[in-house]
């Protein structure tokens, strides 16, 4: 059924490739983030001013930009637990270059530009991605053991760059060092959007034509759903596995620069769970956790699911603790609806198929009467 | 749980007759979604007989074995058992009630030991915990009744397939199953296997056991056959008794038309050598052993070159080396006169070698996407632009492909998983053809695959060669190898042992060849020997 209709929509040439069922399992997501839209507008006027919508934004954007990230590795079928840790390594890798880097052997201190900061602080994220995917694809060691001992070296190179202190003011720059401008750019509000919701955008449609339009998001789908057969189609398994980190990490990196920008200091927890929102982003949007299932819109829709409930529960007042455990039980739900929509159906159809098979019974029974009373009556 | 209690039941069984309706399906109907997988079958096992099951892939067969066994529940109709109208809610309910199934894919920990395998579930407990010695006395016991010393304590990974088969058929009977189900339980089996698995059901007859027997092996299951039952379309055309079938009358009536079993492709000029392997070994670093031992073999434009052996003949193993998923270990794979011996899979693909492995499900597809993406996942490369792809282009000669092929699909975008074996072999096939292969490398084309389909699959490698494609195509199915090839090469143990030309060899000749090596080299060379080696000469 679905796939006569799916094949006629293949048939004009479409700007956007529509999935019937990719479309159902974002529809449960777009649905909860509409009742939740709904419910907290009406308990607070506040919650849809313009004003809180920036502070909403700004927050789904580092989780969504993480996300998207997230969504590459979960494609994959592996997780990336190192990015919050990397988002403060990068942090604090930017905040020492604003600080002046002293120069071995030498009383020299250099001051890398702006620019130059921003370029080594996602590169340093990056190169964390790489070690990642180096270990994972070509030891074969698991992503989530190579991940979890990457957020511990992430979180501790971190605390060792920043030596205790947070660096705060040397963040702002100092005139003629060229490293000025980084509250002016990366907190900036373009036409009253904050900076990251842009950078989000940007991502978003370049993830989802890399995804789609690529050979890379083909195979990447490919060896998340199948690895060995991917290998033998031609599929470079290795480099598929190893760059989807590297995009991860790429992502930390924007985000450390960002968030270091935003709230105007590099601390040493900065980004802490970070890789739990984006999981429960990248799973609430649709993807499935084994790989080869999941698209960057429905990765996005579950960052505002998740960024609209937390803001709203602050703005009506539910105290942080019982913050914590609603967000949980959202995150489950969404995902147990998913199970409980497909058994739905699937009874449904089910129910269907024995009203038809009843239908033509009667309909055989009626035609040869005569013959055959029925085994089935029988034996009642 | 064969106890004094159960013996008691055993002898209860005893005075069973042999030929008793034991097992009835009453007008038993299974639908999902629009598809009617099952249009009101009456079906009946009997006690001590085999019945066999016999029909295409997709014509219900699997369907109404699933429902006996509690997998299913059917929409319409119902089953009696003794007479007694029963309802199976899970596959538990079906197993107490004295009804097993022995699946195609074994359903064996190999971690654990022929016992805990036995007993896993439905654990003997004692007040010391699990009760080991019983369930090792009652194993003992079951594979005493199947003649078959397979110790208790061996751990299941030592165990040749064959005798995996045994141990699942010793699972179901120490259920005290009166009714076991088959469903291609041969597929993985060397000839020698096979007869001791026949051997096995001869004794399990005369026990009262009630046997359904699924395989596409057709003259192995007439062999087997008291009765057959033959499935087209989800319905049971045909009832027969096993002395009065045929071959030739299976065929008919599964297909409903004369077969055409004519594949023969005529054997002509050749081209140039395309592949040449030259004196290739490779080497198991877990058995220690040469699975492939200084093969030589060259093939040409235009021609299907076969490569018959046994399960374990090292036959699988030089076709992923071939493709570049396995090293050499020694010579070289020469493609147009380059070594490809150094080139991993991609680039064999893009300098014209590619494989059609043997495990469709677990090698050739990607389940979660569509038939499109499957058929143009090996040569996307042609319809990048820019980096990026061109979609058009792709979905245009896709849909070329699809019916160039014929891939029954509702279209490129269906799921790959709508589809039955045969077509989606049929898709595996033609993905490789999307990257103008020189070669292509058949590892089992058919395997699973119905009759219908088996000739479409052949008169689509045919046409291929014509074109001039080169082909190496393995097969353990000597009738196949003598209809479908130009030349047949013979591999055991790792060698190639001979060659035959299919026109004059007969297939006692091939078979004989393929069985033939010396006992000494089954302990120095075998490969796999744990697993996979079949053949015991």
């Amino acid at each position: 059924m679905t796939t006569t209709a799916e094949a006629e929509v293949a048939e004009k040439p479409k700007r956007f490739n529509v999935n019937l069922g990719a479309l159902i399992m974002e529809g449960r997501a777009l649905v909860a983030l509409i009742i939740i839209i709904a419910i907290f507008a009406l308990m607070n006027d506040n919650y849809l001013s313009s004003g809180n919508l920036a502070t909403i934004a700004k927050d789904v954007a580092f989780n969504a930009i993480i996300a998207l990230g997230m969504l590459l590795v979960i494609l994959k079928g592996g997780i990336d637990l190192s990015v919050g840790s990397t988002v403060g390594l990068t942090g604090a890798v930017a905040g020492n270059m604003f600080q002046g880097v002293s120069l071995p052997l030498t009383d020299a201190v250099m001051y890398p530009s702006l620019w130059v900061i921003v370029v080594i602080a996602v590169a340093v994220g990056m190169l964390v991605g790489w070690i990642n995917g180096m270990l994972i694809s070509r030891l074969n060691l698991a992503p989530f053991i190579v991940t979890l001992g990457m957020l511990y070296v992430g979180r501790g190179l971190t605390q060792v760059l920043l030596g205790g202190t947070n660096i705060t003011n040397e963040l702002r720059g100092q005139e003629g060092l060229n490293n000025e401008g980084l509250f002016a750019i990366f907190a900036s509000y373009p036409l009253g959007v904050p900076i990251s919701a842009w950078v989000m955008i940007a991502l978003a449609v370049i993830f989802s034509i890399i995804l789609t339009r690529t050979p890379f998001g083909r195979w990447l789908y490919a060896t998340g759903s199948n690895e060995r057969a991917a290998e033998l189609s031609g599929v470079p398994v290795k480099r598929v596995k190893t760059r989807v980190y590297i995009f991860t990490g790429m992502c930390a990196g924007m985000v450390g620069i960002l968030q270091i920008a935003n709230i105007r200091s590099s601390t040493a927890d900065l980004g802490s769970l970070y890789e739990l929102n984006a999981i429960a982003a990248v799973v609430i949007g649709g993807a499935a956790l084994s790989g080869g299932r999941g698209t960057v819109r429905g990765t996005i829709i579950g960052a505002f699911v998740i960024g609209f409930l937390t803001n709203g529960l602050v703005i009506v007042g539910v105290s942080p603790f019982w913050q914590t455990v609603i967000t949980g039980a959202v995150i489950i739900l969404a995902v147990a609806m998913d199970q409980i929509q497909q058994i739905v159906q699937r009874r449904r159809a089910d129910a269907r198929a024995v009203a038809q098979a009843r239908r033509e019974s009667q309909k055989h029974d009626d035609a040869d009467a005569a013959h055959e009373p029925s085994d089935t009556q029988k034996v009642h | 749980m064969v106890t004094a209690d159960s013996d008691a039941k055993s002898e209860a069984r005893g005075t069973e007759q042999a030929g008793e309706v034991v097992l009835r399906a009453v007008n038993i109907a299974k639908t999902y979604g629009v598809t009617r997988a099952l249009k009101g079958v009456n079906f009946e096992v009997r006690s001590g007989e085999v019945t066999v099951l016999f029909g295409e892939n997709g014509a219900g067969k699997s369907t109404l074995m699933k429902i006996l066994s509690g997998v299913e529940r059917p929409t319409a109709g119902h089953l009696e058992l003794d007479g007694e109208v029963i309802q199976l809610a899970t596959t538990t309910d079906a197993v107490e009630r004295g009804i097993s199934i022995i699946h195609q894919e074994l359903n064996l920990n190999p971690n654990l030991k022929v016992r805990d395998n036995i007993f896993l579930g439905r654990e003997l407990m004692s007040v010391r915990g699990i009760d080991y010695v019983e369930q090792s006395r009652i194993t003992r016991e079951v594979m005493d009744r199947l003649e078959e010393p397979i110790s208790p304590d061996t751990y299941v990974q030592d165990l040749r397939v064959g005798q995996q088969q045994i141990v699942e058929i010793a699972r179901a009977l120490s259920t005290d199953a009166r009714i076991l189900i088959m469903d291609e339980p041969t597929s993985a089996l060397s000839t020698t296997e096979v007869h001791v698995l026949f051997k096995i059901i001869r004794e399990l007859k005369r026990q009262n056991v009630a046997i359904v027997y699924i395989s596409h092996h057709l003259e192995e299951a007439i062999e087997i056959a008291d009765r057959a039952v033959v499935f087209r379309d989800g319905e049971l055309v045909a009832k027969e008794d096993a002395a009065n079938i045929d071959l030739s009358w299976v065929v008919r009536t599964m297909v409903g038309r004369e077969a055409d079993y004519d594949f023969r492709d005529e054997p002509r000029e050749y081209g140039d050598v395309v592949l040449s392997i030259q004196d290739v070994s490779v080497y198991d670093p877990v058995s220690e052993k040469f699975p492939v031992n200084h093969v030589s073999l060259d093939v040409r434009e235009g021609e299907i070159v076969c490569l018959y052996g046994l399960m374990g003949a090292g036959r699988t193993e030089l076709m992923e080396t071939l493709a570049g998923r396995d090293k050499v270990a020694g010579g070289r794979i020469m493609l147009d006169g380059q070594d490809m011996a150094r080139r991993n899979v991609s680039e064999r693909i893009q300098r014209g070698m590619g494989l059609v492995p043997e495990d469709r499900q677990r090698d050739g597809l990607i389940q979660l996407q569509s038939v499109g993406k499957n058929l143009s996942l090996a040569g996307l490369s042609r319809w990048v632009r820019n980096g990026l792809l061109q979609r058009g282009a792709e979905n245009q000669r896709v849909k070329e492909q699809i019916a160039d092929i014929g891939v029954k699909t509702a279209g490129p975008q269906a799921p790959i998983t709508s589809l039955s074996g045969g077509n989606a072999q049929k898709v595996v096939i033609g993905k490789m053809l999307l990257t103008d292969p020189r070669v292509v490398l058949l590892d089992e084309p058919t395997r699973g695959v119905d009759v219908g389909a088996k000739g479409e699959i052949f008169s689509l490698i045919f046409k291929q060669a014509r074109k001039g494609l080169a082909v190496l195509y393995v097969t353990s199915d000597v009738g196949e190898a003598l209809t479908a090839s130009h030349r047949i090469v013979v591999m055991s143990r790792g060698h190639l042992v001979t060659e035959f030309d299919p026109r004059e060899a007969t297939r006692e000749d091939v078979m004989a060849a393929a069985e033939d090596s010396t006992p000494e080299l089954l302990s120095a060379e075998a490969p796999g020997a744990h697993a996979t080696n079949g053949a015991e000469g």
